[in-house]
């Protein structure tokens, strides 16, 4: 099979053997990609799936020789349409770039040149691949490329500039520019892991109807293993430079037979919510254990099933009862209005982040607050830390409002209330040790002496399952995850009674992020906590959440158990949140 | 590789686990060494040379702006000789004479200490007004920031040499060593301020502080413990350039004749002096100003030296 | 773009009367008479004391003085110098000398500064840019007064190749040697800035996506990565026109060109306060300017200046 000379009019358009790419270090050569084999058919899709670190993206990026500074190709072949690319020189390569191999960046905010037009980017791409000639012939080819790429009007957005654009209006003009030679293959690395979901399907959507009626193959570079099983037929994963498992991607989806790839199944949310749906869908009386994944102890610690299962077990502690528990914290009618400076002449605008906004949070449940950028959830956490303060409305925590509070009262909410930020990397101050920064909160709230502190913050980095002995190191030494477990540390030093988590988990790899999940599930029921939980990420909600405000433009358009959302959306909104889950489309065979 | 791919192509390909072997998600690895900011900033400048060379040159010169005489038995001023003047180097004068029959090496040594007094003086006013002004521009915002940036700007808009001349002209009666330091800084201070004010602006939005005041940590608190300590590089480095900067300015203000006066030994001065004879003893000019560009080098390699160990960008650059 | 001009012509107000304000106060706010402190240690005749005082408006209160004088520089009214002479008639005669110096030193600074910078910073590393980074730090720590006596030393004296002071026309060939001596210091400046600038845009994502789509390095290098560069290039520029303004002072006394510069060089040498004051008032005001038309530029080569705001 893998023989092209044995099986003729089947040549594989893209073939890699044995790859091997390495980054010139002061000490040597540190390899990234090792001995990566990969084959892809004419009109095809593959995705590869990994980590960050996996070498995913240097995979690709050997490909069109778009490594960065230090990077080198130390071995194996690549033989693109039967030519040998990894001996191309510099002039060569040009030729092979944006004529036959199109690529599609990431970040579509950074890949625009900000100081030239769109147009003017569209139509140098058109004149270096030849694709047209003369002034009038390569403008109409460029408006012909923009309006294939799905942007309104054209030829008006020809002269504007790349800030003049949406993140998803940047995007289609990038897979626009990648396509628009009719390239063999694309190159599209991580093309929307930057927006927002609903935007992120319906690019992808248009990409596939292009990529299909071109014929264009097309190499799918992603984080996300529901994502790469929805939009490509062949599933490649990478671990640490080499390929872990490869083949069809229903099949690895159903039956991944590597640990790794079993890890990776086990912690993706968008497929974790996939099953816990299924198992809903099915009987009502389905424990959720039930569900566990091929229960090996690969997945031990990061499965998030593991994570749920913490939830529905303490909700049944908490008795069947119907009587509710007192609320935490509500909200009401709360309103922020931004003024902002408006346009040319200084005439003041205003910005309504968020709109008569309402809710509760019952004591030791989690609330998750969902909504896509711009939809002001995290103005309203910020309202509620008291970091922000509102235009009008009420915040009640236990019952008490919050708006009149100062001095010594407010230094005593702020015990009871305590956020955990997204940024892992900003979340820490990298000149102060981990032993200070957990100590803060207690020494700022003049909680017991010098021994007791320290035990404390030992205790602590018990609680978030971090060794001791990192009490007098610096963040940088640590990994995102782990700066997010120093952060859920300091957060829990005053023990509050609620914790409120804007996009906590957002920045983290999948593993990393399911045992993130997992830790906050088991403090959760260890402490009686209550979690307001801000994300985008609807999938992740449906593990770790009890009930669900959806936020659209300021305004809670939806709220609901999470149950009651999931399985009968109301909202138009909603359900197109739910669709634009990656791997929503996908049948499971749980 | 053709060992571990043998269902490559449309069937479901499983690596070996040994060639890959699972590691625990998120494990801890720590260096022996501990590793912040500053101490990987001091492990990267020790292994630099330009590193070594500025400090070595550094402390030479403030070794010698103390204890000149450790360095020349000649007096600089007490034993001019016209007779002298001009005159080629000789045994015991190693450099040669000035015009007015002075050692020229006795009165570079003579003259560092006034050199280097102007640089730290300066420095440090400009470093006290620039934080002052920065850190209360960019950490408070609003009217504050409005009010002490316009004043900035306004400090700014003055070449700081040319209002030096100018209040060095009105205070002619008052030359000496602090007047001419206040002058230089007085309009110097805004370059620091604003490398201050925008690196505020930037580390003010971090998470951390965030957290901070949501533990209840005063702003002032905040201010000092987490926002200064973290904006402070940069100002280190425009620090240690602008010392280089501020003895240039004195040695032009010299230059000019609005400097310190005559009696005063100073480079700048010597400079000065010297430039009537540049055609018949060029040396006379030559070695102080290559005393003076020394030193200046010296701080300004300095400065480049901590620059590039604080910015991981810069670092990766080269 | 109109309302961006606008904006600019209006923040550019209070930091004209501030500056001005600033300068006066500083020699007429001081106890003791300012006139007496400006002469120094020498003593003006009383007639010139007598008409100074008329003419800075010595008898009225202090603010009064101001806002007359501010008038007087609106009208373009900088006063009298020393020999009587207006500076208004004194400017009319030495500007077009300076302006001419002054371009050649441009010129000179910015095609050579951004060429040298743009190729060291491609070639980071090498040799070139080692040499390059190297020359311009000793560059940077000379003074300008040094730099300009070496080259009168070696260029005039040694070699004979150029006049070590410019003939009374001020005519080109004799402006060479002190434009290049202007532009050596903020030329190495602007070396490093460029280099530092064409490092970093290198690395920017957009570059990386320009040779995805197929470009060839000959077009990317002007088109993004120099292009691109310019933006902090310019804006540095503008501030150290305020180096390139003493830089000319110091200049132009050495060389004797008959310019601005000369002129607020021996006002200064000669201890002619009065004089002194009128031509920095000048020379500020002319940075101002130098800076407003920069920030205008800013908006011509940053779009994203241009639209937002």
């Amino acid at each position: 099979m893998s023989d092209p000379t044995t099986t003729p009019g089947a040549r594989p358009l893209l073939e890699i053997k044995n790859l091997e790419v390495g980054f010139q270090s002061s000490d040597g050569i540190i390899p990234a990609v090792r001995g990566v084999d990969l084959t892809l058919m004419a009109g095809q899709t593959l995705a590869i799936v990994g980590e960050s670190g996996s070498g995913k993206s240097t995979t690709a990026s050997a490909i069109i020789n778009l490594l960065p500074g230090a990077g080198r190709i130390t071995g194996g072949s690549i033989l693109f349409d039967g030519k040998e690319l990894t001996n191309y020189s510099t002039k060569q390569m040009e030729d092979i770039r944006g004529r036959e191999i199109g690529y599609v960046p990431q970040d579509p905010m950074s890949n625009l040149n900000p100081v030239w037009s769109v147009g003017f980017q569209v139509e140098e791409t058109i004149r270096a691949n030849g694709i047209a000639t003369g002034r009038k012939a390569v403008r109409e080819h460029a408006i012909q490329v923009l309006r294939e790429a799905g942007l309104q009007d054209a030829d008006k957005r020809l002269k504007q500039f790349p800030h003049q654009f949406s993140g998803g209006m940047r995007q289609r003009v990038l897979i626009g520019i990648g396509l628009s030679s009719r390239p063999k293959l694309l190159i599209a690395d991580e093309p929307t892991s930057a927006l927002d979901v609903t935007v992120q399907r319906r690019i992808l959507d248009h990409l596939e109807t292009l990529t299909r009626d071109i014929g264009t193959a097309v190499l799918f570079i992603t984080h996300d293993l529901g994502l790469a099983a929805e939009r490509a037929e062949q599933l490649v994963v990478m671990y640490k430079g080499r390929i872990v498992e490869a083949g069809p991607s229903r099949e690895i989806l159903e039956n991944p037979l590597h640990p790794y790839t079993q890890r990776l199944v086990a912690a993706a949310p968008s497929l974790a919510s996939r099953r816990i749906l299924s198992a809903t869908q099915e009987s009502a009386t389905h424990s959720l254990s039930d569900l566990d994944y091929a229960p090996t102890t690969v997945t031990e610690g990061i499965d998030l099933i593991a994570a749920a299962e913490e939830r529905v077990e303490r909700e049944r502690a908490g008795g069947a009862a119907p009587t509710r528990r007192p609320d935490a914290i509500v909200v009401n009618d709360l309103t922020k209005v931004y003024k902002i400076r408006g346009q040319g002449k200084g005439s003041a605008g205003e910005i309504t982040a968020a709109d008569h906004v309402s809710f509760a949070v019952e004591k030791g449940t989690t609330t998750a607050i969902v909504g896509e950028s711009g939809s002001g959830k995290s103005t309203v956490a910020k309202m509620i830390l008291k970091l922000e303060q509102p235009t009008s409305g009420q915040i009640l925590i236990d019952g008490v409002d919050v708006a009149p509070l100062k001095g010594r009262s407010l230094l005593d909410l702020r015990r009871r209330l305590q956020p955990v930020f997204q940024d892992p990397y900003g979340s820490l101050n990298p000149l102060r040790n981990i032993g200070n920064t957990i100590a803060e909160p207690l020494l700022v709230h003049k909680a017991g002496d010098h021994a007791s502190r320290r035990a404390r913050v030992l205790e602590l980095l018990d609680q978030v399952a971090l060794p001791q002995s990192l009490i007098t190191r610096y963040p940088n030494e640590l990994s995102g995850g782990q700066r997010q477990r120093v952060a859920i540390a300091r957060a829990l030093a005053l023990k509050p009674d609620i914790v409120v988590l804007d996009e906590a988990v957002s920045a983290l790899d999948v593993l990393v992020q399911a045992q993130i999940l997992k830790l906050l599930a088991e403090l959760q029921s260890e402490l009686e906590l209550t979690y307001l939980f801000i994300t985008h990420d609807l999938a992740v909600v449906r593990v770790i959440a009890d009930n669900v405000c959806v936020m659209q433009k300021g305004r809670i358009v939806e709220a609901a158990s999470t149950d009651e959302v999931f399985d009968h959306p109301q909202e138009q909104y909603t359900k197109e949140l739910l669709n634009a889950i990656p791997g929503a489309g996908i049948a499971l065979g749980v | 590789m053709s060992n571990n791919t043998p269902t490559r192509g449309p069937g479901h390909f499983v690596a070996p686990l040994e060639e890959t072997p699972l590691v625990a998600v998120d494990a801890i690895k720590l260096d022996e060494r501990k590793s912040n900011l500053w101490i990987d900033a001091w492990r990267d400048m020790r292994r630099r040379p330009m590193f070594w060379i500025s400090a070595v040159i550094i402390l030479l010169v403030i070794f010698v702006a103390f204890f000149p005489t450790l360095f020349t038995q000649v007096p600089p001023n007490d034993d001019c000789q016209l007779a002298n003047s001009n005159g080629a180097p000789t045994g015991e004068h190693i450099l040669g004479f000035t015009k007015q029959g002075c050692d020229i090496f006795s009165r570079i040594v003579h003259g560092t200490a006034t050199s280097l007094s102007v640089g730290i003086i300066v420095t440090i006013l400009t470093t006290v007004l620039g934080i002052l002004f920065g850190a209360f521009a960019g950490f408070y915002g609003g009217w504050l920031d409005s009010v002490l940036s316009r004043a900035g700007d306004i400090f700014f808009s003055i070449p700081y040499i040319l209002a030096a001349v100018v209040i060095m002209s009105v205070f002619s009666a008052y030359r000496n060593v602090f007047v001419i330091s206040l002058a230089i800084g007085i309009f110097a201070w805004p370059a620091t301020a604003r490398v201050l004010r925008a690196e505020i602006l930037r580390v003010k939005q971090s998470d951390y502080v965030m957290a901070a005041q949501a533990v209840g940590v005063s702003n002032f608190r905040i201010l000092l413990r987490h926002v200064l300590p973290n904006s402070i590089a940069p100002v280190i480095v425009v620090t240690t350039i602008s010392l280089g900067a501020a003895i240039v300015a004195e040695a032009t203000l010299s230059f000019l004749g609005v400097g310190l006066p005559n009696s005063t030994m100073s480079w700048g001065n010597d400079i000065s002096a010297a430039q009537v004879d540049l055609r018949t003893a060029p040396q006379t000019l030559i070695y102080p100003s290559l005393a003076l560009s020394i030193t200046v080098l010296a701080f300004i390699m300095m400065g480049e030296v901590i620059r590039d160990a604080l910015d991981p960008k810069a670092r990766a650059q080269r | 773009m109109a309302g961006y001009i606008l904006r600019r012509l209006l923040q550019a107000i209070p930091v004209l009367l501030g500056t001005t304000f600033l300068i006066y106060f500083m020699v007429f706010a001081m106890p003791g008479d300012p006139l007496l402190a400006l002469f120094g240690d020498k003593t003006p005749n009383p007639a010139l004391l007598e008409r100074l005082r008329e003419e800075y408006h010595l008898d009225q209160p202090f603010i009064v003085q101001y806002f007359l004088y501010l008038g007087g520089i609106f009208r373009g009214d900088f006063g009298t110098s020393f020999s009587g002479e207006p500076v208004s008639e004194i400017l009319a005669r030495t500007f077009p000398v300076t302006i001419r110096l002054a371009i050649m030193a441009l010129i000179i600074e910015f095609v050579g500064g951004v060429i040298v910078g743009l190729v060291s910073g491609l070639r980071k590393g090498k040799l070139f840019d080692a040499s390059a980074l190297v020359i311009s730090l000793i560059f940077i720590s000379l003074p300008i007064f040094v730099i300009a006596f070496v080259a009168q030393f070696i260029f005039g004296i040694q070699l004979g190749w150029a006049r070590t002071t410019v003939s009374t026309g001020a005519p080109i060939q004799d402006l060479i040697l002190p434009a290049f001596v202007l532009a050596s210091i903020t030329f190495a400046q602007l070396v490093r800035l460029t280099r530092a600038s064409v490092i970093e845009t290198e690395g920017l994502d957009f570059v990386r996506t320009a040779y995805g789509k197929g470009l060839s390095r000959r077009r990317i290098i002007p088109v993004h990565i120099l292009r691109n560069s310019l933006i902090p290039v310019v804006t540095y520029a503008a501030t150290d026109f305020g180096v390139l303004l003493v830089g000319a002072t110091v200049t132009e006394g050495i060389f004797n060109v008959p310019g601005v510069g000369r002129t607020l060089y021996q006002a200064i040498i000669r201890g002619e306060g009065p004089t002194v004051v009128s031509f920095v008032t000048v020379m500020v005001l002319i940075y101002l300017v130098v800076n407003l038309v920069v920030d205008l530029l800013y908006g011509l080569l940053d779009p994203r200046i241009r639209y937002v705001k």
